[in-house]
């Protein structure tokens, strides 16, 4: 038996979405068995089938040369702000 | 407790969510997956009273509509089995579980059924009562029976559908008819009060320690009196409780329904235990050529 990753489109133009799983001896049962349990009330408009072994999932995220200006986390615009701001107040005390 | 399983443990209880391949804390996986194998085996065990009336239903509409409601909740089954087999457990093992009594299904699915009132009220008040249970586990956190759920709490919505339109039917006909719901009513109404369970406080249970419930089962049964209480009066009907009543503050009294009743009933001691148990061994080996036939190809 193989575990097959079910992914459901509810409509034309959206995102396949992650929906369950199925075991199944072959791709042939797979298909019936997705169709009832995943598409019999009219409620897909597209599955995606696939086996899970053939999922390669990558979780680990290595940041060995400190690449962070490619995130929005790379950037501490809050503190530099206040910082400008406040250099800004002293240098044209009146301007506030 | 260790500090991964401490770290798990504020992570869920943060809203964070697990999926299949992640690590997950020893306590959890067993809770969770006794939990999700109850699950799958009230749904299983539930169509086996609703079964009986496709031969009897009083026309063929309503036949069809039973039918295919029999045929969304052994799907459910299915879906759910799936997710517990995820969590470490055979399906031949859960279904061995099952026939011989080891493993439990929800209370209301060990109860006779009288007459087509019976099935209005469990497609109407039964499932109402499921439902409230079920989406509080739209949020669990274990995500991918928190997937599995949008689907089944979908599909259910069709059945209450159904069992109020039964019930309607019902009530809009003779006087025989309308008596035949209030029958009904008053068999289901103490397995209804207790379908929830006992009233732990939320921070004692471990289903909302770990996130696996999103409510407590006080708050689970306060909801489903304050939906349906209303409802049921509304048509005419009584409900067999002289205190049930909402007070000024929005909670309902009731009587303290019958803890032992519950416990007696889903440990195999309810009326018709055994018998569904039986049918269930039965088909199991009737249709033992079935799977093996299927594991073959």
């Amino acid at each position: 038996m193989k575990v097959y990753e079910v992914f459901r489109r509810e409509r034309k133009g959206q995102p396949f979405e992650h929906a369950g799983s199925i075991e199944a001896p072959d791709a042939a049962f797979a298909d019936t068995w997705a169709r009832e349990q995943y598409g019999r009330r009219g409620e897909s408009d597209a599955l995606w089938l696939v086996p899970r072994e053939s999922i390669h999932e990558i979780t680990e995220w290595a940041d060995e040369f400190d690449l962070k200006y490619r995130r929005v986390d790379g950037y501490s615009i809050k503190a530099r702000l206040k910082e400008a701001r406040e250099r800004a107040s002293v240098a044209a005390p009146d301007a506030g | 407790m260790d500090q991964r399983t401490q770290e798990f443990l504020a992570y869920v209880q943060d809203g964070g969510q697990v999926e299949a391949t992640d690590w997950l804390a020893d306590e959890y996986r067993q809770r969770l997956l006794k939990f999700v194998e109850m699950h799958a085996n009230s749904e299983l065990m539930g169509v086996l009273p609703e079964r009986e009336w496709i031969l009897k239903a009083p026309t063929l509409q309503r036949k069809l509509a039973l039918t295919a409601k029999v045929q969304d909740e052994v799907g459910h089954a299915q879906l759910i089995y799936r997710v517990a087999e995820d969590l470490g457990k055979p399906r031949e093992q859960m279904f061995a579980d099952l026939v011989s009594g080891r493993a439990k299904f929800h209370n209301v699915f060990h109860y006779p059924t009288y007459t087509w009132g019976d099935v209005g009220v469990i497609a109407w008040l039964v499932d109402a009562a499921a439902i409230i249970s079920q989406k509080a586990l739209l949020k669990c956190s274990y995500a991918p029976y928190a997937r599995i759920m949008r689907k089944i709490c979908w599909e259910e919505s069709f059945h209450i559908l159904h069992g109020r339109d039964v019930i309607l039917a019902l009530m809009t006909g003779t006087d025989a008819q309308r008596e035949l719901v209030q029958e009904a009513v008053t068999r289901w109404w103490p397995p209804l009060m207790q379908f929830h369970g006992n009233p732990i406080p939320r921070d004692e249970d471990p289903m909302w320690i770990w996130r696996i419930k999103s409510q407590g089962n006080e708050e689970a049964r306060q909801q489903f009196l304050d939906g349906y209480v209303p409802q049921i009066w509304e048509l005419g009907l009584t409900v067999p409780d002289p205190k049930l009543r909402r007070r000024d503050d929005g909670v309902w009294e009731y009587s303290e329904p019958d803890w032992d009743e519950l416990r007696s009933v889903v440990t195999g001691h309810g009326p018709r235990s055994q018998d569904r148990l039986a049918f269930r061994r039965r088909f199991l080996d009737q249709e033992q050529w079935v799977r093996d036939v299927v594991l073959a190809a």
